[in-house]
């Protein structure tokens, strides 16, 4: 097919060249952007590489500083037995998958909840509303967690995972309703018009309807609150002081690094094993992840 | 089933736009009527206020002699089919038609049994595990009417359902539409831009312009005895002509004088209809189809000859369309194909005075 492609037209001479060129081009693209995207995973993938080749070495073999960081001479898996046989690594662990997996569900209903109505049920200032809510996205946390910690303090819960689950929603719920108010203002307002003449109330038009035909927002939404609440750094290291409340991120930090010992092959199997639960997420959400559900409802 | 009953109904928008002033028709039971009219008339708008997706202003609405002004779309007991199909796109097609009465509770035997029996109707059971997505246009189609006649409901309202299909699917669907709406006889409510689709659908059609009903009538009465310049203009293939004229006396009788010096006799039997308007500047109407090649022999009574330079000469086939202007009207004739008619070369016309129409173009009236 291609071969037939390049050679010259005999019907229309001149042409050959053309399409010659029209392939070399395309070639030049391919080859531009494969370098490109090397460089780019080489400059992505170098970080975890090095952390993962760090937390397989030996303390020794660490310090060693004669020797390539980038070669091992000994793999060993005694930093993972010792994380993970340790009680209060677990306890991050733990203290990190309640606080998302419960920030994460806040925030789902919330947020769908919210965009539908601002989405479809018009009402007095719902256009200022929706923009209000996007622009409290905007205020980065690193300013609200003074005002923030005043506030939780109030409410005696600095150093518990739920003073966590309370604030988390403060950087996940605006984003995620915006994402939802986009998917849900895609979704043809006849849909709805049939729904509510075929019987449905506004409940059922929800779960039925919207729901399942914005999936692929609601998974969009899920992972980004999942990643958030995983991930969050600041308002932990601002309202937890006390080891068995604190989740991974800021419990691998303060508790192997002592003074000016950094606890490396650790710190870095600790952080690998952080890493681990956002790929596994994604991986198994991606599968469900199937743009363009919405093909068919109309004309198309 | 169900009659419906529209009394004074009104339409304003937010911004004082009035997409429907006023209206009143009554659709009988078993009535198929089909709401046609130019773009903006209001003909969507009076649909989804009798399917409760539009509030109404003003007026009062009645299904099966209740009334519903306040009653939400659920509660009506009405089915539509969307001008986009408007199917779930994340169930099948057996679903989208079970949906509505799963969400009333029937029976799982009821349903399947209703769904199989629409599928049968539509010819779409080999269809019903796909997703709206691998359906065709015309497929989708169906499947919206499916969803409708599952549910039985007092009213089928039609929202220009066939203007996504190609011209020839069209015609296809909409014997389709005729044939289910004889097997199952549910009052319909129908509403389309496209006179055709009327015509041939309708019981009854509802001539809709700028919010108002311009007349209501069968098919042929609206052909035959169009009340206004709209209606007359609006309905048939290629439009009516309109000519401007002066009504004057000739003997006994009338004639109409138009410009060019051309004088038609109008028929004995309209003298006394037309008496009153006698000298004044009036519209002679007639349509292409009355305008014909002048035939040897043509004993058809109230036969007038105008002579008439055609400027464009279209052959269709079974047909030919010579067009000529007359003082900046522009005239459209019917000829059969074999008549020698070519542009610029002169050609006698027979116009059947008997399917005349003068329209007082102060009131747009037919008089
Ligand atoms: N939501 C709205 N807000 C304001 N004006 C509207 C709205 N919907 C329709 N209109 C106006 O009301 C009038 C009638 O609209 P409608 O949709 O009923 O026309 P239609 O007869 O269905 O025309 P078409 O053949 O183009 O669909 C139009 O002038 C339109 O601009
Ligand atoms: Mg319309």
């Amino acid at each position: 097919m291609s071969a037939t492609a390049a050679r010259p037209s005999d019907v229309l001479p001149g042409l050959g060249r053309k399409i010659g060129s029209l392939r070399r081009e395309r070639r030049w693209a391919l080859v531009t952007a494969y370098i490109s995207l090397i460089i780019a995973a080489i400059f992505m993938l170098g970080p975890p590489l090095y952390m993962l080749l760090t937390s397989l070495k030996t303390s020794a073999e660490i310090a060693d500083l004669s020797r390539s960081p980038w070669s091992i001479s000994e793999i060993t898996f005694s930093n993972y037995a010792q994380i993970l046989g340790d009680p209060m690594f677990r306890g991050f662990f733990y203290n990190s998958i309640i606080v998302t997996v419960l920030v994460v569900a806040i925030t789902m209903v919330i947020s769908v909840l919210a965009a539908f109505a601002l989405a479809r049920m018009r009402f007095f200032g719902s256009q200022v509303l929706a923009t209000g809510v996007f622009l409290t996205y905007l205020v980065p946390d690193t300013l609200l967690f003074i005002p923030l910690y005043q506030i939780v303090g109030g409410l005696g819960l600095l150093n518990s995972i739920w003073g966590l689950v309370l604030v988390y929603p403060t950087l996940t719920v605006p984003f995620c309703t915006w994402i939802m108010i986009g998917y849900f203002a895609s979704i043809p307002k006849e849909l709805d018009e049939a729904a509510l003449i075929d019987g449905a109330n506004w409940m059922q038009m929800l779960t039925k309807i919207f729901i399942p035909v914005a999936l692929p927002g609601i998974i969009a939404a899920t992972i980004f609150a999942f990643t958030v609440s995983w991930a969050a750094f600041v308002y932990p290291t601002a309202f937890i002081t006390q080891p068995d409340s604190m989740p991974l991120t800021i419990g691998v930090v303060s508790q192997l690094i002592r003074g000016d010992t950094f606890a490396w092959g650790q710190l870095m199997a600790g952080a690998l094993l952080a890493a681990l639960p956002p790929v596994i997420v994604y991986a198994f959400l991606m599968d469900y992840y199937i743009a363009g559900l919405t093909a068919g409802a109309t004309k198309g | 089933m169900a009659q419906v009953t529209l009394r004074r109904i009104v339409k304003e928008y937010e911004g004082g736009v009035q997409a429907v002033k006023g209206i009143d028709l009554d659709i009988a039971d078993h009535e198929f009527v089909v709401l046609v009219g130019p773009s903006g008339c209001g003909k969507s708008t009076t649909l989804r206020m009798i399917a409760g997706l539009e509030e109404i202003s003003a007026g009062d609405i009645a299904i099966g002699g209740a009334l519903v002004n306040d009653i939400p779309p659920r509660d009506r007991d009405i089915a539509m089919v969307f001008q986009n199909y408007a199917l779930y796109p994340h169930m099948t097609v057996y679903d989208n038609m079970a949906f509505g009465l799963m969400l009333r509770k029937f029976p799982k035997a009821e349903i399947d049994r209703r769904v199989k029996e629409a599928a049968r109707i539509l010819d779409i059971g080999m269809l019903l595990d796909r997703k709206p997505k691998a359906l065709s246009g015309g497929q989708r189609q169906r499947v919206a009417m499916g969803r409708a006649i599952v549910r039985d409901p007092k009213v089928f309202l039609f929202a220009e359902p066939l203007s996504n299909l190609d011209a020839k699917l069209r015609v296809q669907m909409r014997t389709e539409i005729k044939k289910v709406h004889q097997t199952v006889k549910t009052t319909t409510i129908y509403v389309t831009h496209d006179q055709v689709e009327a015509m041939t659908l309708a019981d009854r059609v509802v001539v809709m312009n700028h919010g108002v009903i311009e007349q209501v009538g069968p098919p042929q009465e609206l052909y035959h005895n169009p009340a206004t310049k709209f209606v007359a203009g609006f309905i048939g293939s290629p439009a009516m002509n309109f000519i401007p004229c002066r009504l004057e006396q000739s003997g006994s009788a009338l004639q109409v004088q138009l410009p060019g010096g051309a004088a038609l006799p109008v028929p004995q039997d309209r003298t006394a209809r037309y008496q009153a308007h006698l000298g004044r500047e009036l519209l002679f109407g007639i349509r292409p189809e009355h305008l014909t090649e002048v035939r040897p022999n043509d004993h058809r009574e109230n036969m007038a000859v105008l002579e008439a330079v055609p400027e464009v000469v279209e052959p269709m086939g079974m047909e030919t369309l010579a067009h000529f202007w007359i003082e900046g009207a522009e005239i459209c004739a019917r000829l059969d194909p074999a008549t020698p008619a070519a542009p610029g070369r002169k050609l006698p016309l027979a116009a059947d005075m008997a399917k005349m129409h003068l329209i007082d173009p102060k009131t747009n009236k037919v008089l």
